[in-house]
């Protein structure tokens, strides 16, 4: 199985980002966005995440499509926890329920 | 290896799971809690795992490229990123048990100099360094195998044991370290983050 090596500098920039990112949600984690700080502060998580599998543990680059249904999945089921928990207790005070 | 990080993956996600749910039923008790969090330490741990990640790729790198003394440079790196990181963590902990931020302390959120409660509802602001004390240590576990690991492929390294056709055990082990970097990447926000803008007006 041939491997792509991927130039360090790749590697460099990849971190130099990761050091950007982190720095301007640390910065932004001074200012009162409301309800947006936690979004924020999550998007931009994601996108650490998704720049340290991609480049660092070499999504990116792998030849196997079995690498990928076995991150995917792992990704879905974590949502799927995730989503489906959220569902019950962000909605639970919706509604006004009779009698309680 | 990445079969095992999907049982990773969902191993963390309940911990993440049991946070959502907590920090959904009690916000002002947990975020009470997240302000008295050590931002600063919190940031530093974060660069010093971001750095260690990229010698763990440099190592990686040098293991493809079959440059036997880069791979042992780069892993040494890493050891002592790894151990800086668990460092200040400690310190951070001594922080809280000096604070009378334990849970299960009898003086759970007694001010160590006034003497007085500084949270509204103690009890589940105890739950709130609970899942952190938990989520934490669990993680501070991992990089205690990752250095082991790490420590074990630099050796092997040294031994010229990789070339630049039989280097799986230095991938792998990246592999995992990076993942290890991905919790402290979701951590941060989450423990550190998200309430911050409370404790500083």
């Amino acid at each position: 199985m041939a491997e792509t090596i991927v130039s360090s500098r790749t590697y460099i920039v990849v971190w130099l980002t990761l050091m950007a990112l982190s720095a301007l949600t640390a910065g932004l984690s001074w200012i009162n966005l409301g309800i947006w700080s936690g979004f924020v502060a999550f998007a931009i998580a994601s996108m650490k995440m998704l720049l340290v599998a991609l480049f660092f543990m070499h999504l990116r680059y792998t030849h196997q499509k079995m690498v990928w249904v076995i991150a995917l999945v792992g990704f879905f089921w974590l949502s799927l926890l995730l989503s489906l928990s959220a569902t019950d207790y962000v909605t639970r005070n919706f509604l006004p329920v009779p009698g309680k | 290896m990445w079969v095992f990080l999907v049982t990773e993956i969902m191993f963390f996600g309940g911990l993440f799971t049991a946070y959502m749910v907590y920090r959904i039923s009690y916000p002002s008790a947990f975020d009470q809690g997240s302000i008295h969090m050590d931002f600063w330490a919190g940031t530093i741990n974060l660069v010093v795992l971001l750095c260690s990640s990229l010698t763990m790729a440099l190592a990686v790198h040098a293991a493809q490229m079959g440059e036997r003394k880069k791979i042992v440079v780069m892993l040494i790196g890493t050891l002592v990123l790894g151990t800086a990181f668990l460092v200040i963590k400690g310190y951070e902990y001594h922080e809280h048990w000096v604070d009378h931020n334990v849970p299960g302390d009898a003086l759970f959120g007694i001010d160590p100099g006034t003497g007085q409660q500084i949270y509204q509802d103690p009890r589940h602001t105890e739950l709130f360094f609970l899942m952190y004390f938990i989520m934490t240590a669990v993680h501070a576990l991992h990089m205690v195998i990752g250095i082991g690991l790490v420590s074990f492929i630099a050796i092997e390294s040294w031994r010229g044991r990789y070339t630049r056709y039989y280097h799986n055990p230095v991938e792998n082990v990246g592999l995992y370290w990076h993942f290890v970097d991905i919790i402290w990447i979701w951590l941060y926000p989450l423990l550190y983050l998200i309430s911050h803008h409370h404790a500083t007006g």
